[in-house]
């Protein structure tokens, strides 16, 4: 094995045993409630070049399945790439309690975000025109490249590793 | 021409393997007929409505919680449009493999439990849902009658306020079917909303 390669498992192994122990001490984020305006500049932000924007809900189970490919996106800490997962449940219930636990409980290390907004008809179209308002949907940016990538599907294993290929 | 022969093989293809729908109807066009299973065992299709002035066509689910929000929505609405030409049909396009509270057995009981008056289809095979384009659950196709053909009239959400109905502030499909009752053009043609993705079957 490279000597190179072997120094990369080996960060990763430091950083997966980081985040258990984080995760043993009960480490959870608060997720922030943002408005489309909040989101839109998120998007637009520069660095870091890469934003892997995935929409989702607590009760949605084909998204709650590909949390962790998002999961594992983040775990890996490559420079210049940020996840963002982009809680809706608010459209359906005020009360982001159900967020929160839901974050504790699976432990959620990507940045998690609650959208406030009313009128989807409104708003869904400001964010990617391709977009249905279904869930899951993802929105890959390159910033660098210029690129952009909307996926209206739920994602299979490794999928989103070759989309970000493309994104190059 | 061979290039362009291509390009369309080649978009059909990918369509196919992204699992999005292939016809994608648009305000305006014609629908093709269709004939599906209702949770009573009857085969319904299209043409049995050849004496309405229209269908208020619903592809909907079981599990969905904007499903569930919205199911005394949808009740009403064939309540009061049924008798004025525009009664409700339902379908649910969900693979039951990928989604088991949307088989066959269980839209029979969501149907019994809610008193259903109206149709509740299930599309097995999920070519209706991919005809129309339907993407989430629930999405509404306002069709118009015109002589043997259903034209779409209205392709989206029921209203605007998923929490609440009475605060919604528009009422789309309301809009549509009344513009449509009195003559006039449908003014809001198509909404988007967030919803859950149709559960199609794995390619």
């Amino acid at each position: 094995m490279p000597p190179l390669k072997a120094a990369v498992i080996m960060e990763k192994i430091l950083f997966i045993s980081g985040v258990l122990c984080f995760s043993i001490q009960g480490f959870s984020q608060q997720a922030e409630i943002i408005k489309l305006a909040d989101l839109q500049h998120l998007m637009e932000e520069e660095s870091p070049p890469v934003h892997i924007i995935n929409f989702w809900a607590t009760w949605c189970a084909p998204c709650v399945k590909e949390l962790p490919f998002f999961e594992k996106i983040t775990a890996e800490k490559q420079p210049g790439v940020q996840v963002t997962l982009v809680s809706l449940d608010l459209d359906l219930d005020p009360n982001p309690e159900k967020v929160y636990r839901f974050i504790a409980r699976k432990n959620i290390q990507s940045k998690v975000v609650l959208l406030d907004e009313t009128d989807p008809n409104a708003w869904i179209i400001k964010i990617d025109s391709q977009w249905s308002g279904a869930l899951p949907a993802t929105i890959l940016i390159n910033h660098q490249t210029g690129k952009r990538r909307f996926i209206g599907k739920a994602l299979e294993e490794g999928e989103l590793e070759r989309f970000l290929e493309g994104l190059q | 021409m061979k290039t362009y022969r291509f390009l369309i093989i080649g978009t059909c293809m990918m369509a196919m393997a992204a699992g999005r729908p292939l016809f994608d109807y648009g305000v305006g066009d014609t629908v093709s007929p269709f004939r599906l299973k209702n949770v009573d065992g009857k085969m319904v299709a299209l043409a049995d409505y050849k004496d309405s002035k229209g269908v208020i066509l619903i592809f909907d689910c079981n599990t969905c919680p904007y499903s569930k929000a919205y199911n005394d929505r949808i009740i009403a609405l064939h309540k009061t449009y049924a008798s004025k030409g525009f009664p409700v049909v339902t379908i649910n396009s969900n693979d039951g493999e990928q989604s088991p509270g949307d088989a066959f057995d269980e839209m029979i009981s969501r149907a019994r439990r809610k008193k259903y008056d109206f149709p509740y289809l299930q599309d097995e095979s999920q070519q209706v849902a991919r005809a129309f384009g339907a993407t989430n659950t629930p999405h509404v196709f306002v069709l118009e009658r015109k002589d043997d053909a259903f034209v779409v009239a209205y392709i989206g959400a029921i209203d605007n306020n998923p929490r609440n109905g009475s605060l919604a502030d528009k009422k789309y499909v309301e809009d549509a079917v009344n513009a449509l009752i009195t003559g006039k053009s449908v003014a809001v043609k198509k909404t988007r909303a967030v919803g859950c993705g149709i559960r199609w079957k794995d390619v």
